[in-house]
């Protein structure tokens, strides 16, 4: 037990090395950042996060990726849930082909995809919204949320089911009350990644939008202009970014870590 | 016990069905349209049938980035899948600990991927980054943009930062799954850790692990974002992995056609790759004691 107590600490610690380099790039200037070397900023200044607070194309970005996100990881936990459960519960026409074909969706190489991408969503006018974004993110996190439900819900024993329903239990109100809390993990997982893969995916996102729903993430390309690139604001607007994945891990962590409580249904 | 068949689940699955179809179809089949025209104009194509997909398959430049994509994304599994689920099983599993550990772990999954790139880029720079000066200063050579094996360590050791988390967290929320009695009942045999570990957690685990595998494979075998800020494909193509390769098909030399073909080998590849780690995966849970 010893030695695996000290792995966890030490792991999260190196981690953490190049984050601390993001934090304390964002805290100078680019003078000092290409100058030379130094572990702490000689002259830590704010100046890089007032340029982003006090630029309102910056807080649009923000606030736009936060809405398609949001949509996304909603829109992706909700349809996956019913289907998980009909993957892991039957057997129907062509399920493990589906299955399969769900997955296949992630394996397009993006490069050559966006023109058709901006084709389809230009045609039926939800170009430059965040629902265009959040529909084609969906192509992805949409499967990745039933594999990783359908995994977490075929370990629930299906007597679980067959009880409930002998006990008087219609399907929705089983499916609320007894079979969601018993996947909370899967859930919580599930939830963070659509909210992660959707947060940092950036060509489709830059593709889909122009100037109405432009992401933070195009945004930031903006920091390499003809004077060369601004490091110092790109790094903050990278500590920025972290900011609501790490909320949202911290709201999930609860689902994440407690798991399966089969001893109190 | 067997699942029973019941084609009324069909109606659970329609809507995400229609949702990916929406925009998994038309794009695959515009894109199939490219791969076997010669796109001269709006307005002009010529039918070109499988020139495009000879051409390409006769890069040269393609086989040696196909072999240093398939070097690097099977490092990236052999060292991601063990650590991710070595993490997890000695994470704190309750209390403060727990919740602070599984926040910071996340961290790194968090940052946009041109971000990831470019911390990196100043990083590991021998003369004003933190990793290349600690390496330096322990009497190692090492410097990333001039040396092809510290590029590609670099690339490696930048994505292991990046994308352990997501093995470790899958397995976090997999072990957590696992009911209690099953614990107990190791207990009451008297199971060691590794007995435990070896018949109890991993057979649960085969869930996730499998789609931790092919999350790994499949983003790890069309990186770009990442290498392309770090190193841009340098020194020489050392780090140049298959979909530079596409874009400066796609983009710099904006040769639709053979780009376009190059897209469908690419996605076969990594389909046909996929579905024997997923077929593979599948064996190993069912030859497994029940």
């Amino acid at each position: 037990m010893r030695p695996s107590r000290l792995a966890i600490p030490l792991y999260l610690l190196l981690s953490l090395v190049p984050i601390y380099w993001l934090v304390g790039m964002s805290l100078k200037t680019n003078e000092e950042i290409l100058g030379g070397f130094s572990l702490f900023p000689r002259a830590p200044t704010l100046a890089n996060y007032v340029t982003i607070f006090t630029d309102p194309d910056w807080n649009q970005g923000y606030l736009n990726s936060l809405t398609y996100v949001g949509i996304n990881t909603v829109l992706s936990v909700l349809l996956a849930l019913p289907a998980a459960y009909a993957f892991s519960r039957y057997r129907f026409l062509g399920d493990t082909h589906l299955f399969f074909w769900l997955l296949s969706n992630r394996m397009a190489p993006p490069a050559v995809f966006l023109l058709p991408f901006f084709q389809l969503y230009s045609s039926i006018g939800l170009f430059d919204t965040p629902w265009a974004v959040a529909l084609a993110h969906m192509l992805f996190t949409v499967p990745l949320a039933v594999w990783i439900l359908e995994g977490f819900m075929s370990g629930v024993p299906r007597e679980i089911d067959e009880t409930a329903y002998i006990d008087g239990y219609s399907f929705p109100r089983f499916f609320l009350r007894i079979f969601l809390p018993l996947v909370r993990s899967g859930v919580g997982v599930t939830a963070f990644f659509c909210f992660m893969f959707s947060w940092v995916e950036l060509l489709l996102a830059r593709t889909l939008t122009s100037v109405d729903t432009k992401p933070i993430a195009a945004t930031m390309t903006r920091t390499v202009s003809a004077a060369g690139m601004d490091w110092g604001v790109l790094a903050a607007a990278g500590v920025i970014t972290l900011v609501p994945g790490a909320i949202v891990i911290y709201f999930v962590r609860n689902y994440i870590a407690k798991g399966f409580a089969l001893g109190r249904v | 016990m067997e699942k029973p068949t019941n084609n009324r689940a069909w109606l659970l699955v329609l809507p995400v069905l229609l949702v990916v179809a929406f925009s998994a179809v038309i794009p695959l089949m515009t894109v199939v349209n490219y791969s076997v025209q010669d796109i001269l104009g709006p307005e002009q194509h010529v039918f070109v049938g499988t020139e495009w997909f000879r051409k390409v398959l006769r890069d040269p430049e393609l086989h040696g980035a196909l072999r240093r994509q398939l070097g690097f994304s099977l490092a990236v599994l052999a060292i991601e899948i063990p650590l991710g689920i070595a993490l997890a099983l000695v994470l704190p599993m309750r209390g403060r600990a727990a919740s602070v550990s599984l926040v910071v772990l996340a961290l790194p999954l968090l940052i946009p991927w041109n971000v990831v790139g470019t911390i990196w880029q100043i990083f590991a720079r021998g003369d004003i980054g933190l990793l290349g000066v600690a390496i330096n200063g322990l009497g190692l050579k090492y410097n990333y943009t001039a040396d092809a094996l510290d590029a590609w360590l670099t690339v490696l050791a930048m994505d292991v930062w990046h994308w352990t988390p997501l093995v470790a967290l899958l397995c976090y929320a997999g072990l957590r799954a696992i009911p209690e009695p099953f614990y107990q009942a190791a207990r009451i045999d008297g199971a060691s850790a590794w007995a435990t570990f070896r018949y109890i957690q991993l057979p649960r685990l085969r869930g996730v692990l499998t789609i931790a595998v092919l999350l790994r494979f499949m983003d790890s075998f069309m990186i770009y974002t990442e290498p392309f800020v770090l190193t841009g494909g340098g020194p020489g193509n050392a780090t140049t992995f298959l979909s530079q390769y596409l874009t400066r098909l796609a983009v710099g030399q904006f040769d639709l056609g053979p780009a376009a073909a190059f897209s469908l080998i690419y996605f076969l590849v990594v389909l046909l790759f996929s579905y024997v780690f997923y077929t593979a995966m599948q064996h190993a849970g069912r030859s497994e004691a029940r």
